[in-house]
């Protein structure tokens, strides 16, 4: 090292103070930036706090609950029969789904079991709300990076599978059809040759979809890398569904467990995808809709005869005790804690919605990346507002 | 042959122009938000677009107007309420002083000055400060990230744009729009000259470039970061309102509109005809009915480069802005300065 004359010295002491004046003024200060609740790409009231450095996330937090809604209290003053009508405004895009794990509980209290047949048709319509919910994701999901033609396919396309739930249960967003003890009627005439030429449709649906936004260089390089979710912090933050799926774990409640539904009846594959990057679980989702298509196809064929409903008392007494069911739902796992003092009524509903345990890994994994990539993660993790405030 | 503006007395051709500006500005605008964003955009989405206001909807931009005329016009109290007022004002009214350099016949320019190219490219970064000050002005922070953004980006696109453009006036010799628009028509291929010679045969790289810089410049999706109405609501416009909006909104397609308009002249021949069909020798012999035609021309043609903009902006999903600046120098800019490289050598050569 040369030595320094002390003019020298002194100069490079001054030089580097002036640095350290200058570094302290260059300082920047971060801004907080309140995306919701009222904004356009959190579907709902969604608030997210983000602490920004230019345009770069350092600290962000979910902040639900501008919706309040309290549906877990408010099932405590309906009787069971009623309890459908609120629940299934859970998650609005896929209502059929919300009520059956409940129903399920409730029957597994009473200990009865609906008929094969109407075990059938609930599984078809479950499937039918999984697509309609899904596919309008697919559309959604070319909105929020600024593509605003495929949600219009989609929602030409879920017109058709809602069509199909209005032809079977009379509504079209709330069916309020599953009773305890099977459904309230049986399908109408003409139904599953209607559906199965609306599942050919869909099909295609996927396949334009697959091929206008999937294969688009643009969104694959917004999704391809971004938002990555390692496969043990997807499992320790609880994620569920299509999101755990796209992590790597195999892990599908429909296959996993044994419920009196017809998924061991049909014969379909769940998808996994080793990336978990918002790519990944757009993908899985887009193939999820492809096997639901698949799963209505086989159960129309395999429908069996037979009533809808079982005998059940006309007044609805569910017999002291606890049960716990969930189901894999289009958002992914729900599930309903009932407990019952024997009344009209359950005493206590603890609803474990899908969404609320999905948005939760978004402090982590929103850390480092840009604004514009805060609305494609959040879109590819696919949270409906009514599942996180129930 | 009569040159025209010697039969019109002086007022009368301020008068002209006058009109004719405004026309030049606002008649494209028009065209593209009905024919474009009202009704290609619904066909594509498979829905029929307005449909009530006139005949198949075509009055709906009339009503669009006087829905927004009525409008109240919301200043934010925090706002830098001077600035604020005039933000959309500068932008618009860069786009009027861009147009003032298009020919659209042999006599009908507005003016007719040597470095039309130069002039053009410098005023179609002016929008940028309105923009810029829009952002910053409104006292909202998604206003000011997509005020940023907007500078970031409509500079970093303007250097691929002007690097396309020298390709042209190498091969013209001349940074004259009407020059280069003669240059054209009266040009020949191997000594063929049935249809010209349109610089977008030699030029098409440039041509490209100049197109994706131009959808950059315009903030048209997949370049649409500065407004991203998925992520800053609405970007620099969040917080405007009533006919502060409508400026803005009549500002970006009729930028569109110039944009296009240059385009034409630079790379598809802009108003002319082949002079060769006429036997005309140079800009002087031009037939004076060429006045009425060539805005007909050029009507034409920005429609079909606005229809390619508009098609783009439907169809794709919007880049990151790391992305899109990286395209633009990574990309964009070796490559245009590729094409004049090659231009240049081969102008010599030849």
């Amino acid at each position: 090292m040369t030595m320094l004359s002390e003019r020298q010295q002194l100069s490079y002491i001054a030089a580097q103070a002036a640095d350290a004046r200058l570094n302290v003024e260059l300082e920047t200060e971060g801004m907080t930036l309140n995306i919701g609740p009222q904004h356009p790409a959190t579907h709902g009231t969604l608030r997210i706090i983000a602490r920004l450095d230019g345009e770069q996330v350092i600290w962000a937090e979910p902040s639900a609950g501008y919706m309040h809604r309290g549906y877990e209290k408010l099932t405590e003053v309906r009787t069971f029969p009623q309890v459908t009508a609120l629940i299934n405004r859970i998650d609005w895009l896929g209502s059929f789904a919300n009520e059956v794990p409940f129903i399920l509980a409730a029957e597994q209290l009473m200990e009865i079991e609906a008929p094969p047949r109407a075990q059938h048709i609930r599984t078809i319509l479950f499937e039918l709300s999984r697509i309609a919910n899904v596919s309008l994701f697919l559309g959604d999901l070319g909105v929020q990076m600024g593509a605003v033609t495929p949600v219009f396919m989609a929602f030409r396309d879920r017109e058709y599978v809602l069509n199909l739930i209005e032809g079977a249960t009379g509504g079209r967003f709330h069916p309020n059809f599953d009773r305890i003890g099977g459904l309230k009627d049986d399908l109408p005439k003409g139904w599953l040759d209607e559906t199965r030429q609306v599942m050919k449709k869909l099909r295609n649906f996927c396949d334009e979809i697959e091929d206008l936004l999937f294969g688009n260089e643009i969104f694959q390089s917004r999704t391809r890398g971004i938002g990555v979710i390692p496969a043990d912090v997807a499992r320790q933050y609880g994620l569920s569904g299509a999101n755990l799926r796209a992590s790597g774990v195999d892990w599908d409640l429909r296959r996993d467990q044994k419920l009196p539904l017809a998924y061991d009846k049909v014969d379909f594959r769940v998808w996994t995808h080793p990336d978990g990057d918002s790519w990944a679980r757009c993908w899985i989702r887009l193939q999820e809709v492809r096997e639901a298509t698949k799963i209505v196809d086989q159960l129309i064929e395999t429908l069996p005869p037979g009533p809808v409903m079982t005998k059940v008392p006309r007044i609805i007494k569910v017999p002291e005790g606890e049960a716990w069911v969930s189901t894999e739902n289009p958002l992914g796992e729900m599930g309903y804690y009932v407990v019952s003092k024997g009344g009209l009524g359950p005493f206590r509903v603890k609803i474990r919605s899908a969404s609320f345990n999905n948005i939760s890994i978004t402090p982590w994994v929103l850390k480092g990346v840009y604004v514009p990539d805060i609305i494609t993660i959040l879109a590819s993790l696919y949270f409906i507002l009514g599942d996180i405030d129930r | 042959m009569m040159n025209l503006a010697l039969e019109i007395p002086y007022w009368g051709q301020s008068l002209l122009r006058v009109l004719g500006g405004i026309g030049a500005v606002l008649l494209p605008a028009g065209t593209i938000v009905y024919l474009f964003l009202f009704k290609m955009m619904s066909f594509m989405q498979s829905r029929l677009g307005p449909m009530e206001a006139g005949p198949f909807g075509s009055m709906q931009l009339l009503a669009e107007v006087g829905k927004w005329l009525q409008k109240e016009d919301i200043i934010p109290e925090n706002a830098d309420a001077k600035i604020y007022k005039i933000a959309p004002i500068i932008v618009l009214v860069s786009t009027f002083l861009l147009v003032v350099v298009v020919p659209f016949g042999p006599d009908a320019v507005f003016t007719n000055f040597s470095a039309g190219v130069f002039y053009a490219l410098a005023i179609g970064s002016v929008s940028v400060i309105g923009i810029l000050v829009a952002g910053w002005s409104s006292a909202n922070k998604y206003s000011l990230l997509g005020g940023l953004r907007a500078a970031g980006q409509l500079i970093a696109y303007e250097l691929p744009m002007v690097l396309a453009v020298v390709g042209v006036v190498i091969q013209a010799g001349s940074m004259n729009l009407q020059d280069i628009v003669v240059a054209q028509n009266s040009g020949s291929i191997f000594g063929w000259d049935g249809v010209g010679f349109p610089f977008v045969l030699t030029q098409f790289v440039g041509f490209l470039i100049f197109m994706i810089a131009v959808q950059a410049e315009l903030t048209q999706v997949p370049f649409d970061m500065p407004i991203a109405e998925s992520e800053l609501v609405s970007g620099y416009m969040t917080e405007y309102s009533g006919f502060r909006f409508l400026i803005f909104f009549i500002g970006e397609f009729a930028t569109a509109g110039v944009f296009a308009f240059i385009a034409s002249v630079l790379f598809l021949g802009g108003w002319g005809i082949p002079f060769s069909w006429f036997g005309w020798e140079s800009l002087d012999a031009v037939d004076n009915w060429m006045n009425i035609v060539g805005p007909i021309i050029m009507l034409t043609k920005m429609l079909v480069l606005t229809g390619i903009i508009m098609w783009v902006r439907f169809s794709y999903p919007r880049f990151r802005e790391d992305q899109l600046q990286r395209f633009a120098w990574k990309v964009l800019i070796p490559l245009s300065l590729a094409n004049i490289a090659v231009t240049a050598i081969l102008k010599v050569a030849i």
